[in-house]
């Protein structure tokens, strides 16, 4: 049951360091896409790990209480809720035509537009 | 003591937290700040699950899937505003 313990709890280290990693990229990033980019994906990955462990850590507590359910609960809602939110913010953001950042080098979604394929993104 | 790798983790989220609340004060435009919000309520959520596990209480985990079904609806709302939806 230790090892079990052991291994949440490198878990959780290595979650909360994927976390950390991404609110530096959220410091640092150029524009705002690249910080929606670092602030979403890394820490969808990050509170993923970080609950997998403390669903391992509390191994003592399996058979008592629904921890492990409600564990995996919250780890479907964060992977269904999270890319949702990230996408509907990157266009909002490209529907305010905020500015690119200066290296920018690929435009999909200009592209698109201007062959019909998309319609522009509403701002009224 | 026995648990100094959760002590650890709970600084590196706290350092999470503090990133985030500078790029929430600084941040240029909106988006920067709703982004901004949602990372730190993503950590807010590890926060809330360590301590459940600290307190040995699984009841705290039901507050943590509510405080991420509210921050989704705001970071949803407030992207339908920006985009002149509402």
């Amino acid at each position: 049951m230790d090892y079990v313990k052991l291994i949440g709890e490198i878990f959780l280290m290595m979650g909360s360091f994927s976390l950390f990693i991404a609110a530096i990229g959220l410091l640092r990033m150029p524009d705002v896409y690249n910080r929606v980019q670092t602030g979403t994906k890394a820490s969808t990955l990050g509170a993923i790990m970080s609950f997998v462990g403390i669903g391992l850590m509390a191994v003592d507590h399996w058979d008592e209480t629904n921890w492990i359910g409600r564990v995996i609960v919250l780890i479907v809602f964060i992977i269904i809720t999270n890319p949702v939110s990230s996408h509907v913010l990157m266009r909002a953001a490209y529907a305010m035509k905020i500015p690119l950042s200066k290296i920018t080098s690929v435009d999909k979604l200009k592209e698109d537009i201007e062959n019909k394929i998309l319609e522009e993104p509403i701002d009224e | 003591m026995n648990n100094i790798i959760i002590y650890i983790a709970l600084t590196f989220l706290m350092l999470t937290l503090l990133a985030g609340l500078i790029r929430f004060i600084k941040g240029p435009s909106i988006v920067d700040r709703v982004v901004a919000f949602d990372s730190m309520t993503i950590t807010s959520l590890v926060v809330i699950g360590v301590i459940a596990y600290l307190s040995n209480r699984a009841i705290y985990f039901d507050v943590a899937v509510v405080y991420g079904l509210l921050s989704f609806l705001g970071v949803i709302i407030v992207a339908k505003y920006i985009q002149g939806g509402l």
